[in-house]
């Protein structure tokens, strides 16, 4: 009885750490969402809200319905394969009402570089180019088409690739 | 590209564990080395290291207060670490280093610490005033018996205490090791022997930091160095960095021989950009002058005084030597490309989240913190501290 006496400041101690563990418990039934882990190490609900998101890209076929002149200027050069708003980026909204939005025209000294910047880890075949020493500045599509970038004859020369 | 040689891939240019990442490991560390010492004195009985005992465990807890804040500062959302505790991932190794951090905090330092000051703090609570009385009094819990019986339960209790804490320290500082030893990918790091190699340099550093501690603040006090003492701290440093030092040679000759597809990349790297780091800094500076010092100690009878310089000397390039291996270790990893072909350079950041005027505040806070706690909870015997009343049992 004595040695319970003399330890109980131990007892208390033991309670604050199970007042702690209680208190931890309670938050974590507080705070973190009712469907953590229903399919997996997340929120159940985030899929169910991200698909209720609306959509922003309309994809390639939604552009290529009305920009047929487009779609055959692409089709003759090596950027057939890139999608329409790689480029453009997301087009829903011109797609649904194309009177009142109408997509940004980018800058291409900024825009081709993004892919076609030199750089030592890119593939050989890949065209790049080191902008500040091939174009000095220049825009881009003051010599390349960006729907089908190669110059033939006739065009403006000055580019490589 | 500037400060890149050779190939690098895209996703290596630029080093994404800063100069924080290199503290943190040097700051838990010292936590486990210090709580290393202290257990000295419980549970091996080393009755000379006494006069350091609760200094050590007041810099650990200093040290391990500020221990996560460079991985809080180097989280892109640190608002959102606690998490880590309410959903914990069980393959993610830092999150399970929160429960450690967790477990050795509540259930090894601030128990051990309570345990062992309890009856300073009840005491205190009687004696002291104002907002100090109030928190003696909040950390009596209530209890103000200090009876010979209840004292006697508290020592066993916290002797306990730090046989369990011996292990959860290695463990503590195991774990930071097994986090950089267990990236399979990264050959510079992945080891099995990175969590011993750092568990030993921990302890080097963290004697090594009480050892400076206890001789600058006695200093301060304008008190009389315990050499019996210092000499004891000291030569335990000594034996532990002959096997800390034997552990990394251990390591670099098992990557000599065994020379992987790795090997070439990695010794150009520490013959050029890593040679004033890890030759000139870690090894030669940090490493073997300090071990060179201390055998002159032990080896030489030399006067107090000499011993004294030489063991400050010894004490400061030993932390300069393991915060160059953390740096080594952790920036060094970083530095050339898993394609072995190429190298790049990391350019830290004067005033940036990770860069060095936040390393050099998180350096010193710890100190700071060390210094409330040391105010708070004298860690001197109580003729010299002054601040203490005559033992009254109070029921």
């Amino acid at each position: 009885m004595n040695a319970f006496k003399n330890a109980r400041h131990l007892f208390r101690v033991a309670a604050v750490f199970v007042v702690g563990g209680l208190a931890f418990v309670g938050v974590r039934a507080l705070l973190v969402p009712k469907s953590f882990g229903q399919y997996g190490h997340y929120r159940g609900n985030a899929i169910a809200e991200i698909a209720a998101r609306p959509v922003n890209y309309a994809g390639h076929q939604a552009c290529e319905d009305c920009h047929t002149d487009v779609l055959e200027k692409k089709k003759s050069g090596k950027h057939v394969h890139v999608n329409c708003e790689a480029c453009h980026g997301p087009q829903a909204k011109h797609v649904d009402d194309p009177g009142s939005v109408q997509p940004v025209k980018f800058d291409t000294a900024v825009l081709c570089v993004r892919c076609h910047e030199a750089n030592i880890a890119k593939p050989k075949g890949f065209p790049q180019v080191a902008s500040a020493d091939h174009s000095n500045g220049l825009a881009c599509d003051t010599c390349h088409q960006p729907h089908s970038p190669a110059i033939t004859a006739g065009e403006t020369t000055g580019g490589t690739k | 590209m500037p400060g890149v040689e050779g190939f690098m891939y895209p996703n290596e240019v630029e080093l994404q564990w800063s100069v924080l990442i290199v503290l943190y490991p040097f700051l838990t560390g010292l936590v486990a080395g210090a709580f290393i010492l202290a257990s000295l004195e419980r549970v091996f009985h080393v009755e000379a290291v006494k006069p350091t005992y609760r200094l050590a465990l007041l810099t650990a807890l200093a040290f391990l207060l500020v221990a996560p804040l460079p991985l809080q500062l180097h989280l892109g959302h640190p608002e959102r670490s606690y998490e880590m505790y309410l959903t914990p991932h069980r393959t993610s190794a830092m999150a399970m280093f929160g429960f450690v951090y967790l477990w050795y905090l509540m259930a090894v330092l601030l128990l051990e610490i309570w345990l062992d000051y309890r009856r300073d703090i009840v005491l205190l609570s009687q004696s002291a005033t104002g907002w100090k009385r109030l928190i003696y009094r909040l950390m009596t819990l209530g209890s103000s018996n200090i009876r010979e019986r209840a004292l006697a339960i508290d020592e066993r209790i916290g002797w306990l205490i730090t046989l369990i804490g011996i292990p959860s320290a290695f463990l503590l500082h195991g774990y930071v090791g097994f986090i950089f030893g267990s990236v399979k990918a990264n050959p510079w790091w992945s080891s099995p022997l990175m969590p011993v190699v750092f568990i030993f340099s921990a302890m080097v550093s963290g004697i090594a930091a009480v050892m400076l501690l206890y001789m600058l603040l006695t200093w301060l006090r304008k008190e009389t160095i315990d050499m019996r003492c210092v000499d004891t701290v000291a030569s335990y440093l000594f034996y532990t960095f002959i096997i800390d030092f034997s552990l990394e040679m251990l390591d670099l000759i098992h990557r000599i021989y065994e020379a992987d597809e790795s090997f070439r990349s990695l010794d150009f790297m520490v013959h050029t950009k890593l040679y004033m780091s890890h030759i000139v800094v870690q090894i030669l500076l940090g490493t073997v002058t300090p071990i060179l010092l201390l055998a002159l100690t032990q080896v030489l009878r030399l006067g107090e005084m000499a011993r004294k310089r030489i063991y400050a000397v010894a004490g400061c390039l030993t932390l300069i030597g393991i915060f160059a291996m953390r740096w080594n270790v952790v920036i060094g990893g970083q530095l050339f490309s898993k394609s072995f072909l190429g190298y790049t350079t990391y350019k830290m950041g004067l005033v940036t989240r990770e860069g060095l005027l936040v390393a050099i505040v998180l350096t010193v806070l710890p100190l700071i913190i060390l210094w409330v706690l040391v105010k708070l909870l004298p860690p001197w015997p109580e003729k010299s501290s002054g601040s203490l009343p005559d033992a009254a049992p109070v029921h």
